[in-house]
């Protein structure tokens, strides 16, 4: 069902922490609500649940205005972050809560319970209580206690954070399939941009209550709308020099340092100023740039290496390349950089 | 499991030291209501019952049942009063948005920490004010108010640490917010519930002052009340190991609940956490 915020105002004691928020999640995709800490995530999560009551807006699912209902009339699941299954009642007995407060008929809730367990792979764990049950399978108990009675919408919260780096990738892929399989609606809440990434259809990054930049996890990346949005993606992040347009097509670093503009922006006025941002796999590989430095930090990663190389006094490019050995701090070197795929932004932030 | 990291038993030893005079004493409870001693002598020469003929001869002081009868109804009352308004009041401090809650919270801590006998004489003119001086009701409702600042500050504790996402979970889940508390909510804070309820048992069984001041003449008599009556030193018929099986008696049930539920009155003072 596709989900709808119109002018989403949330404050709390009269502080505003989202101000007119917009923003539609389409009828079966997964849209990951990516942001820093505090940005409004679970605010937005909890509105959309009904837990919160909205203070100005709508929010719409497919046609109805849901906007004063309160959380039991809205047809919602959702996991959370420490996933809150009840504690004296066993995985099956959780899963069936929501159909017994429902006065469903105690077949079909066997009948339904079964499916859920089927489709999240927990039916040898039916008669465990949660305590007995390990970090992943009380995540798939919240996922089925969640779906069971076929919600419009499916809400996670962090649903990852609390659990170890192995089980993070399982469960990452398993969310997916599930979420696929089911063809529900989905929204995923995190402030990890690989989760953001490689879980949703559509990221919509959040900062300070408002929505950044919405787009595929790809286009986002490689076409950030501003300086925020471009730097919250990407690890090892993107490297801005500030500096200006000299004309030409070459821009000129704060210290002085020239390069010449990606082929598409060769028409900047001259004395522009601007930001250019290089990523770290664009840097140290390929390019019809080369920019000389002092390699001034080595961080070995296994398969790849990440470099620091100091360009001129507080100018520093990153590079991310296949592991190599043949390189030690200090040395001087000279690097290709790949300046057409260079990201270049206005003194506002925004990318040009 | 606790680590352990000493030896226990230089503890065990002076806790064994502390409370021997204690037990001795208890030990020699029990001795006497069931002996005769010679006077003047300190070692008992006969094996005899006559000390426990109050429970079945009413000619002696009384009859017993009735008083132990209504004891139970007492501590019984007690505990279901408190209960009932501890599990209510304690979820209401620690989730609803009250209005004057902080107030509620600081009278709360206040009561709890006030001596009870200093609030009597109010007590007692708002009773005789409301018709219930020198009646059950009156002493119940009074014993379970004094009471109810601890019930309820305990229950708070326990409801304080259920997670709010398991209420959030249940609403969502489609439950009304009773729904939540009786079925979600009300399992989780079972040790304290449990542990207070023995509690209220144990000090409504106990109580002697509260009958006494507020009910002297009614028919209901307590337990503590008839104790303390057989035990006039001064009357004709004193028998001091009457006294003292009576005591016994008395003090039987809760040396029961007291082994039962030692384990989980500790949770009073756990929070709730099983450790
Ligand atoms: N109940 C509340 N009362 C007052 N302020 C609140 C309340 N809940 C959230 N806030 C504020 O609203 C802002 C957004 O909070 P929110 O919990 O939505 O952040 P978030 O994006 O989920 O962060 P995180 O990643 O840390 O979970 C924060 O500044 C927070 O302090
Ligand atoms: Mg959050």
């Amino acid at each position: 069902m596709q989900i709808v915020l119109k002018d989403f105002t949330k404050s709390f004691d009269g502080l505003t922490v989202i101000d007119k928020l917009n923003l539609t999640i389409n009828d079966g995709e997964m849209l990951a609500l990516l942001g820093p800490s505090g940005c409004g995530k679970s605010t937005t999560l909890l509105a959309i649940s009904g837990i919160l009551r909205v203070n100005g807006g709508q929010i719409l699912f497919g046609d109805k205005d849901v906007s004063n209902l309160p959380s039991q009339k809205r047809n919602v699941g959702v996991v959370f972050q420490n996933y809150a299954l009840y504690p004296h009642m066993t995985a099956f007995e959780n899963i069936a809560f929501p159909l017994q407060v429902r006065k469903t008929g105690a077949a079909e809730i066997e009948e339904r319970v079964r499916e859920m367990a089927r489709l999240t792979h927990i039916e040898p764990y039916l008669d465990r209580r949660p305590g007995q049950l390990s970090g992943g399978q009380q995540q798939r108990v919240a996922l089925a206690r969640a779906l069971v009675r076929r919600p419009d919408v499916l809400l996670l919260d962090e649903p990852l954070a609390n659990l170890d780096a192995k089980l993070r990738l399982e469960m990452r892929s398993e969310i997916r399939r599930i979420q696929l399989e089911t063809g529900i609606t989905a929204i995923l809440v995190t402030h990890d941009q690989v989760e953001a990434m490689s879980m949703a259809d559509r990221i919509a990054i959040m900062d300070h209550g408002r929505i950044q930049q919405i787009a595929a996890p790809e286009d986002m990346y490689h076409r950030p709308s501003n300086t925020f949005v471009a730097g919250f993606l990407g690890n090892p992040p993107i490297v801005f020099l500030e500096g200006k347009a000299i004309g030409n097509g070459a821009f000129e670093s704060a210290s002085g340092m020239r390069m010449p503009l990606p082929e598409r922006l060769t028409g900047l006025a001259a004395d522009q100023p601007i930001v250019m941002g290089v990523r770290p796999e664009h840097f140290g590989v390929k390019g019809r740039h080369t920019v000389r430095g002092t390699v001034s930090f080595i961080e070995p990663q296994g398969r790849e290496t990440h470099f620091d190389l100091t360009v001129a006094e507080g100018e520093v490019l990153r590079s991310i390349q296949a592991a190599r050995t043949d390189i030690s701090l200090g040395s001087e070197v000279e690097w290709p950089l790949d300046v057409d795929k260079a990201l270049v932004f206005d003194s506002e932030g925004n990318r040009l | 499991m606790q680590t352990k990291n000493f030896a226990s038993w230089p503890i065990v030893l002076v806790l064994t030291a502390i409370s021997l005079p204690l037990a001795i004493m208890y030990a020699s409870l029990v001795i006497d209501s069931f002996t005769n001693t010679p006077a003047g002598a300190v070692l008992p020469n006969e094996f005899t019952l006559e000390h426990w003929a109050f429970l079945v001869d009413p000619t002696i002081t009384g009859n017993v049942w009735t008083v132990t009868f209504n004891t139970l109804i007492f501590a019984f009352t007690m505990v279901v009063v408190v209960l009932s308004v501890s599990a209510t009041g304690g979820y209401a401090m620690s989730r609803l948005n009250l209005p004057y809650r902080r107030f509620f919270l600081a009278g709360i801590l206040v009561m709890h920490a006030f001596p009870s006998v200093t609030l009597i004489i109010g007590v007692f003119l708002v009773l005789q004010f409301a018709g219930l001086y020198d009646t059950l009701i009156g002493v119940i409702l009074v014993k379970a108010a004094l009471t109810l600042p601890f019930g309820v500050w305990i229950m708070k504790g326990f409801y304080d640490a259920v997670p709010w996402e398991i209420e959030m979970a249940g609403l969502q889940d489609g439950a009304d917010r009773f729904t939540v508390w009786r079925r979600l909510i009300l399992p989780q804070v079972k040790p304290g519930l449990v542990a207070l309820g023995v509690f209220a048992f144990i000090d409504g069984w106990g109580e002697f002052l509260l009958p006494r001041i507020l009910a002297p003449t009614t028919e209901f008599q307590v337990l503590s009340v008839y104790l303390n009556n057989v035990s006039v030193p001064d009357s004709v018929d004193y028998d001091f190991n009457l006294f003292k099986s009576v005591g016994l008696f008395y003090t039987l049930p809760i040396l029961i609940l007291f082994i039962v539920f030692q384990n989980r009155l500790m949770n009073i003072f756990g929070g709730g956490t099983k450790g």
